[in-house]
C-alpha cells in the first residue's frame, strides 16, 4: 500500500520548521519527502493547506477494558483516538481488575493487538490493588510491557510507600506517573474550591490538594533520583514547584489536559455533570498560568485524560456523578481553536506537546517525519469548522461538556504504520470538488 | 471573576407588567440567585393576603382546585414538607408525599426514573428536597411540571429565604439599608445563600459571621461583610438570622466542640445587646435549644421564630398561586 | 383595540342620587340597620360601599360595619388568564355570621364575579342573608344571579363596555358606554 500526501505543510518539531512538501508512505515507512512527488499507483490525499504532523501520542487515557466495557473498550477507545488524530495511546491501569499484575498488562496488549487500531501502551499500577499500601510486582509489570507506573485516579498517600515505588522503578528504568491529589484535602470535593463552589454549595477541591502532592513528589524525586511525570496539572500554583525542580535538574516532566487549558469552573454553573472532572476545572487565572507554563516548556505534554463514562452514570445528581471527560475526539480541535488560532501556541509547539515530547518520555524513536521513519502521521485541516456532536462520538463515553461547540481545526487523516486508520472522507471529497 | 458577577444578571427578568396585573413567567422556583428584586417583591406582596387567609376559620380556597402537588423529599424534613402540604391544601390542590423511607428512592430508583414516573402521573408541581445541590435543576430540565426547590444540599432554599424576608418586611417595613447578620455555619447553609441573594437584591446590607472553618471562600464576592467575632458582627444590626448548627460538622472536625461553638457563637442575651434595641431574631428551625441560641433569646420578645412558621405557609401559598395561575392558554376571558 | 366613548349614562349627580336611593331601599328592606353590614368587592365596589354606608349613617345616625372583599383567589378563570391579577387583602374586620350582608359592586354583567364573591363570603362565615347592590346592571347573565338594588339598568350589547369611573379611584364620577373603535 502506497499513500501520497500532496501539498501539505509538513511540521518538523525537532528543527522547529514547517515546509510545504509531498510525503510518500510505502510499506509502513516514509519513503519520500520532497517538494513534488509524482507516482502512479499510490492512494493520493490532497492535503493542501493542511498541517502534516508526526503522529500524536496521547500520554494519558482510560480505555476501561478490562472490567468497565460499558464505558469504553480497547476497540472503541483506540478508534476514538484515531478519529481524534492520535496514532498511539498510553492507557492507565485503574481498570477492574487493576493492572497491578502481569496478567492484566498482557490482556491489554493482547486485546489491543486483536481489536485496537492504534498502538496501546499500558501503564501498570504502582501499588497492589491501587491501595497505596504495598508496591506492586514492578519487575513483572515491566517484563510484561508496562511503560510506566501509576495509581492514577488516586494518589499514593503514604509517602514512605511512594518513596519505595520511586526507588524500585529505577531498576527497570520505568517512569512513574503521579496523580497529584491529597485525598484528605480533596475529600468529598466535586468542583474547584472557589467562588463557584461557594455559590453552588458544592464541596470544593482546593488547588492546595494538588500542590501539596506536587511538592511532596518532587521532594521524593530528589530523595530517590527516580523519573517522575506529573499528570494533569490543573493549578497555576503547581507550576513554580515543577519549574524549580526542572531548573535543579531533577528528572521531572509534566502534562496538562486540553480541558484544563481551555475551560474554566464556570462550566459547572448549571450543574453540568459532563464538566465534572478530576482535577476540577479551575479559574481563568489558572488557565493563563498553565498556558504560560506550556509555552515556556515547564509543562512538556498535552494529554487528554480521556475518561469515558456511560450516559446513565453521568445523568445523576452532580454529587453522585463520576469524574471525567471523554476527550480523545475533541482534544485536537479544542486545542487548535483555542490555542493555535489565537496564537497562544504555534503549530510546531503544539506538535512538540502532542508528539515529540510524549515519545521522548516514553523512550520511543524521535517523532519526526523523515525518510526511513515509521509512518505515524496526523493531518490537521486548520480551517475546517465543525460542531461537536457527542452522539457521533466513536467513544462509548459521550460525556463531553463541549457538545454543541463549534470548533475550527480538525484532524482529517490519521495514519498508523503506513495505513490510514481515520479518513475524513467528507473533507477529502470536498477537496476534490474544489 | 467579572463574568461571575454578571452571572445573575444574565437571567431575564421574569415579570411582564400588563394592564390587568403582572405575569410571573418562571416555570420553576429554583433559587433566589436568578430572581429579580421585582419578582421577589411580587412574591412577598402576594404572600400578604395569603397570610390573612391563614387567620380565617375556614382556610380553604378553590383557587387550585384540581391541581396536584407532589412533595418529593430525599431528606427528612417534616417541617418544610408539612408547610408545603398545608399551603397546597389551603389553596385547594391535592397533594401526594413521596419520602425516602416509603418510596422507590431507597430501592435504588434514581432521580431520572422518579422524574419520568412523576411526569407520567400528570403532576402540576413538584416540591423537591435533596441533599445534592442542583438536583432540583436536573429535575426541572426533565419534567414539564413546575419545580419548587425546597432545599438542595448547601445550595439554595428559596422558600425559607422568602419567608425570612417576608417576616423581616412585616416587622421592619423595608429592606433598604437594613443591617442583617447571618450567624452560624455559612459553608453548609443553603438558607444563608438564599438569604444573601434575596436580601442584597432588596437593598439590605448583609453580614455573615461564624467560625473560619465554616466560612466558604470568596463569600465576600457576593456583597456581604465577613466577621469571625460575634460581638463585632452584631453591632447595630436590625436582624439576626441564626442558622442551625449540625453536630455532624463537629464530627468532621470543622469545629472542636458544641460547647466551644456555643461559647463563641451562641446567640444569648449578652450578645443581643450589641444589636439595635428592636432587633429581630430569626431561625429557620428546628432549633438546637441552648446551642446556637439560648432559650431566653429563642422565647424572648425579639424572636419571630414561631411566626416564621405561619409566614412559611403564606409564602408557599403565594408561590403556588404565582406558578399555577395564569400563563397557560394566554387567552383572556371577560 | 382602542375603545371610544359612545355615551355617558350617569354623571356625578346621577351616581349620587342612585346611591342615595339604594341606601334608602336597603334600610327599608332590612327595617333599619340592625345586623346590617356592607361589603364592597374590589376595586370599585369598595368606594361605592363606603358612600352607601356614609349615606346610611347620615340617615340613621349609626355607623354600619364595612368590609372589603378581594375575590381574585375565587375566580373561575385564573388558569385561563395570561397575567396574574394582583392580590390584595380581604378586610372584613367583623364576624359576618348571622349578619345581613349587602355585597356592593359597580357593574353586574355575567354574574361570575358575584358567584366568586359569594364563595369568598361563605368562607368567612354564615351570614343570615346576602343581598346584592350594583350601580349598573347591564344584562347578559351567565349564572342565575340577580341584584336586589340597582342604580341603573342599562341594556347593552356584548361588544360594548361599561366603564364606571369613581372619584376615589379615577378622579371623576361618571359612567360611560364604550365600544371598540373603527
Amino acid at each position: 500500500m502506497k499513500l501520497l500526501l500532496k501539498g501539505g505543510f509538513v511540521v518538523d518539531p525537532v528543527r522547529e520548521s514547517i515546509e510545504k512538501q509531498d510525503l510518500l508512505v510505502e510499506g509502513g515507512k516514509i519513503t519520500g519527502l520532497a517538494p513534488k512527488i509524482s507516482i502512479e499507483d499510490a492512494e493520493v490525499f490532497n492535503v493542501t493547506g493542511c498541517y502534516v504532523c508526526p503522529g500524536f501520542i496521547d500520554l494519558h487515557c482510560h480505555l476501561r477494558e478490562p472490567g468497565e466495557e460499558h464505558k469504553e473498550t480497547i476497540a472503541t477507545g483506540t478508534r476514538a483516538a484515531a478519529k481524534g488524530g492520535f496514532t498511539a495511546v498510553v492507557c492507565m491501569g485503574n481498570t477492574n481488575p487493576p493492572a497491578d499484575n502481569r496478567a492484566v498488562i498482557e490482556f491489554i496488549k493482547k486485546r489491543a493487538a486483536e481489536t485496537g487500531v492504534v498502538p496501546v501502551y499500558p501503564v501498570g499500577c504502582a501499588t497492589k490493588g491501587r491501595k497505596g499500601e504495598e508496591i506492586s510486582e514492578i519487575g513483572d509489570l515491566a517484563e510484561a510491557g508496562a511503560v510506566a507506573l501509576s495509581d492514577d485516579g488516586s494518589s499514593v498517600m503514604n509517602s514512605e510507600v511512594y518513596r519505595r515505588v520511586l526507588e524500585y522503578s529505577k531498576m527497570f528504568d520505568l517512569f512513574v506517573i503521579s496523580h497529584c491529589e491529597d485525598s484528605n484535602l480533596s475529600a468529598d470535593g466535586v468542583i474547584n474550591e472557589g467562588l463557584v463552589s461557594t455559590i453552588l454549595g458544592l464541596k470544593g477541591i482546593p488547588c492546595a490538594a494538588e500542590e501539596v502532592h506536587v511538592a511532596r513528589d518532587i521532594i521524593l524525586v530528589e530523595l530517590t533520583g527516580a523519573r517522575l511525570h506529573i499528570a494533569h496539572v490543573s493549578s497555576g500554583g503547581s507550576i513554580r514547584y515543577i519549574k524549580e525542580a526542572k531548573e535543579r535538574g531533577l528528572r521531572v516532566t509534566a502534562e496538562v489536559t486540553p480541558h484544563h487549558l481551555c475551560l474554566t469552573e464556570e462550566l459547572v454553573k448549571d450543574f453540568d455533570t459532563n464538566a465534572k472532572v478530576n482535577p476540577p476545572l479551575r479559574t481563568r487565572e489558572d488557565v493563563e498560568a498553565l498556558r504560560q507554563a506550556l509555552k515556556e516548556g515547564v509543562i512538556d505534554v498535552i494529554a487528554t485524560d480521556h475518561a469515558p463514562h456511560s450516559r446513565e452514570e453521568k445523568e445523576v445528581e452532580f454529587d453522585y456523578a463520576p469524574f471525567g471527560i471523554s476527550g480523545l475526539e475533541t482534544a485536537v480541535p479544542l486545542l487548535w481553536d483555542k490555542l493555535v488560532h489565537p496564537g497562544v501556541l504555534t503549530p510546531v509547539e503544539l506538535v512538540q506537546k502532542l508528539a515529540l515530547n510524549p515519545a521522548r518520555i516514553l523512550g520511543l524513536p524521535e517523532r519526526v517525519l523523515a525518510v526511513g521513519k515509521e509512518a505515524a502521521i496526523t493531518v490537521i485541516a486548520p480551517d475546517l469548522q465543525k460542531t461537536v456532536d457527542v452522539s457521533s462520538f466513536v467513544s462509548l463515553g459521550k460525556n463531553s461538556p463541549l457538545d454543541g461547540w463549534t470548533l475550527r481545526g480538525w484532524p482529517v487523516l490519521t495514519v498508523v504504520a503506513g495505513k490510514p486508520v481515520m479518513v475524513d472522507s467528507d473533507y477529502f471529497a470536498g477537496q476534490e470538488r474544489r | 471573576m467579572s463574568s461571575l458577577r454578571g452571572w445573575a444578571k444574565r437571567f431575564f427578568c421574569g415579570i411582564l407588567k400588563g394592564e390587568n396585573g403582572m405575569r410571573f413567567k418562571r416555570k420553576d422556583i429554583l433559587g433566589l440567585q436568578e430572581l429579580s428584586a421585582e419578582e421577589i417583591k411580587l412574591i412577598l406582596d402576594t404572600a400578604a393576603p395569603m397570610k390573612e387567609i391563614l387567620k380565617r376559620e375556614i382556610k380553604k380556597l378553590p383557587t387550585l382546585r384540581g391541581r396536584s402537588v407532589v412533595t418529593l423529599f430525599y431528606e427528612p424534613s417534616t417541617r418544610t414538607r408539612n408547610s408545603f402540604e398545608l399551603a397546597a391544601k389551603y389553596m385547594g390542590a391535592d397533594t401526594v408525599n413521596v419520602t425516602v423511607a416509603t418510596s422507590s428512592v431507597q430501592k435504588g430508583e434514581n432521580l431520572k426514573d422518579t422524574a419520568k414516573t412523576i411526569q407520567m402521573m400528570g403532576i402540576d408541581v413538584i416540591v423537591i428536597r435533596h441533599s445534592a445541590a442542583g438536583a432540583p435543576h436536573m429535575l426541572a430540565r426533565m419534567v414539564e411540571a413546575r419545580v419548587i426547590n425546597a432545599g438542595d444540599g448547601a445550595h439554595e432554599h428559596p422558600t425559607q429565604a422568602l419567608l425570612d424576608m417576608f417576616t423581616i418586611r412585616e416587622k421592619k417595613g423595608d429592606f433598604k439599608g437594613l443591617q442583617v447578620a447571618i450567624l452560624g455555619d455559612i459553608t453548609h447553609s443553603r438558607v444563608a445563600r438564599s438569604n444573601i441573594w434575596g436580601l442584597t437584591k432588596m437593598g439590605a446590607e448583609v453580614r455573615v459571621v461564624g467560625p473560619a472553618t465554616l466560612m466558604p471562600p470568596y463569600i465576600s464576592e457576593l456583597g456581604v461583610k465577613v466577621f469571625y467575632r460575634c460581638e463585632e458582627a452584631l453591632e447595630g444590626v436590625d436582624v439576626i438570622n441564626v442558622l442551625r448548627i449540625q453536630r455532624e460538622r463537629q464530627r468532621k472536625g470543622l469545629f472542636p466542640s458544641i460547647r466551644e461553638y456555643s461559647r463563641l457563637f451562641g446567640l444569648n442575651e449578652a450578645r443581643l445587646r450589641y444589636a439595635k434595641p428592636d432587633v429581630l431574631v430569626l431561625h429557620p428551625g428546628p432549633v438546637n435549644r441552648g446551642v446556637e441560641i439560648s432559650p431566653q433569646v429563642q422565647d424572648g420578645p425579639h424572636s419571630a421564630i414561631n411566626e416564621q412558621v405561619t409566614n412559611g405557609v403564606a409564602v408557599r401559598m403565594a408561590l403556588l398561586y404565582l406558578l399555577l395561575s395564569g400563563g397557560e392558554s394566554g387567552e383572556i376571558t371577560s | 383595540m382602542p375603545l371610544r366613548e359612545k355615551a355617558q349614562i350617569m354623571d356625578a349627580d346621577g351616581i349620587r342620587r342612585a346611591l342615595t336611593r339604594i341606601a334608602h331601599e336597603i334600610l327599608e328592606r332590612n327595617k333599619g340597620v340592625k345586623d346590617l353590614a356592607l361589603i364592597g368587592i374590589r376595586t370599585r365596589g369598595v368606594p361605592l360601599a363606603q358612600r352607601i354606608a356614609a349615606k346610611i349613617e347620615e340617615i340613621e345616625g349609626v355607623p354600619v360595619p364595612l368590609g372589603i372583599l378581594d375575590i381574585t383567589l375565587y375566580r373561575d378563570d385564573l388558569s385561563r388568564l395570561d397575567y396574574h391579577p394582583v392580590l390584595h387583602k380581604t378586610e372584613v374586620p367583623f364576624d359576618i355570621t348571622d349578619k345581613k350582608v349587602v355585597l356592593v359592586d359597580d357593574v353586574l354583567y355575567t354574574g361570575r364575579t358575584v358567584r366568586a364573591a359569594l364563595d369568598a363570603l361563605m368562607d368567612l362565615g354564615r351570614p343570615r342573608v346576602v343581598q346584592l347592590a350594583v350601580l349598573v346592571d347591564r344584562g347578559h347573565r351567565e349564572l342565575p344571579i340577580r341584584a336586589d338594588y340597582v342604580g341603573k339598568n342599562v341594556p347593552t350589547s356584548r361588544r360594548e363596555v361599561i366603564s364606571v369611573n369613581l372619584r376615589e379611584v379615577d378622579g371623576i364620577d361618571k359612567v360611560v358606554i364604550e365600544e371598540p373603535g373603527e
